[in-house]
């Protein structure tokens, strides 16, 4: 009975890890729906944003905004976003993947990179892989404030003001849907412009205080939006990864349960069996 | 019945306010500011404080924010909240202790890589003493047998 009892041991020891599956996948269910929430919510401020700005650009045609304009590209940044926990299947080396593609590729045109950090597997690999990390922010939690990301960003922001970056990109995962996640690359520095409907009447904004001033500050707002709303995303695609990476362990523990089971219930009818064949073959002794 | 125009409050992380209202008074960095249909295109910085909202049928809505844009177009008002205080002092230390967090990681970095480095050492240094041993250990044998000879 040995072996029936060393499968026994084994089988209840996965169920109570079937357990935990099962219950991180109800988790990671309601924080995907709520991380969803969140990202709809910041929608409006930067579409709204971005009407603004682009009025703003149109009606002074005259002021180009540094942020604009596009520049020899000889250093880069690149802001990465990744999870601070795994358990969310390949989301998080997929999105590494892509973003070292992308610089990469950028390095062969002898551009610098300057990294900035968010989360903490991104941490966890830029420490051995190397590159310079310019800022670094982790542990912003599943319902992450704008106040977090202030700094960071402000850090790249001072850097491309000051001119030792030239472009700046973001990499995150894109919600495509609860089953796909997309790594992507968006770039937030200098803003691609976009094609406006042409304006059917001239008329243009009283301004409290001036243009320039409340165009740089409404552009700043912009990227912090951006990359708010980039981390927002990479949280409801944790939530997806990892619900969908539990749901299949949940599975995968059921059909082993189901197969230690059957060579459980194997194991004991041959004990039984034995144990009956000693019997008889003592008894036909006597 | 009165004029209205729509309002939007929104901040980077919530809709705060969207409907009708008949006016609105909000607190400008240039002063206060009374916002009533067909006020003419404006934008505008805003200091913390608060926005009355009078809807029709004189209801009131009073929102506090900290701060933001206000953006006036004949029929749309829309009002870009900022969620946290904004000052360049309080946006630099934010910005400082991101890059210490950056620095502290490069400074790791190296560490772990001297540790490395000294790992390395070590196992080179363990394999050569080995080598060296095993060299004695030969030499030895050689002489006892040399001797055993002798």
């Amino acid at each position: 009975m040995a072996v029936a009892k060393e499968i026994r041991s084994k089988i209840s020891s996965i169920k109570s890890t079937q357990k935990i599956t099962r219950a991180m996948e109800m988790i990671s269910a309601g924080k995907m729906r709520k991380a969803q929430d969140r990202m709809t919510l910041s929608r409006p401020y930067a579409i709204k944003i971005r009407q603004v700005i682009s009025h703003l650009a149109s009606a002074h045609p005259e002021y180009r905004h540094p942020y604009l304009n596009v520049r020899e590209n000889k250093r880069a940044g690149f802001m990465i976003v990744t999870s601070d926990r795994g358990l969310c299947g390949g989301l998080n080396s997929n999105l590494l993947k892509t973003a070292l593609v992308e610089m990469k590729a950028l390095q062969q045109d002898d551009v610098e990179l300057d990294l900035c950090l968010i989360g903490n597997k991104a941490e966890a690999f830029f420490k051995r892989y190397g590159g310079h990390i310019a800022a670094e922010a982790n542990h912003l939690g599943d319902a992450p404030k704008v106040e977090d990301l202030i700094g960071i960003v402000k850090v790249m922001l001072d850097r491309y003001d000051a001119g030792t970056l030239d472009s700046l990109y973001i990499v995150y995962n894109e919600f495509v849907s609860t089953m796909n996640q997309k790594p992507r690359v968006l770039q937030l520095l200098p803003i691609i412009a976009t094609k406006e409907p042409e304006m059917a009447h001239h008329w243009d904004y009283i301004y409290e205080p001036d243009a320039k001033e409340l165009l740089t500050l409404l552009l700043k707002r912009y990227i912090e939006s951006q990359v708010y709303q980039a981390v927002v995303e990479n949280i409801a695609c944790e939530q997806a990864a990892r619900m969908v990476a539990m749901k299949n362990a949940t599975e995968n523990a059921g059909e082993l349960i189901s197969n230690l089971q059957l060579a459980y219930n194997k194991a004991r009818q041959s004990a039984i069996t034995q144990e009956l064949a000693e019997i008889v073959a003592g008894a036909a002794a006597v | 019945m009165a004029m209205t125009m729509h309002v939007d409050i929104v901040s980077a992380e919530a809709q705060i306010f969207s409907g009708i209202a008949e006016h609105l008074i909000a607190t400008g960095v240039l002063g206060e500011l009374g916002i009533w249909p067909r006020h003419a295109p404006l934008v505008t910085l805003l200091k913390p404080g608060q926005i009355k909202i009078v809807k029709p049928g004189n209801e009131e809505e009073i929102f506090y924010i900290k701060g933001g844009i206000l953006e006036v177009q004949p029929h749309i008002v829309t009002v870009l909240a900022d969620t946290v205080m904004r000052a360049t002092e309080l946006d630099e230390a934010a910005a400082l202790e991101a890059k210490e967090r950056a620095e502290q990681i490069l400074q790791k970095r190296a560490e772990s890589g001297a540790a490395r480095q000294a790992d390395i050492d070590y196992a080179k240094a363990a394999a050569e003493l080995a080598e060296a041993v095993a060299q004695l250990e030969t030499i030895r044998k050689l002489r006892k047998k040399l001797k055993i000879k002798e």
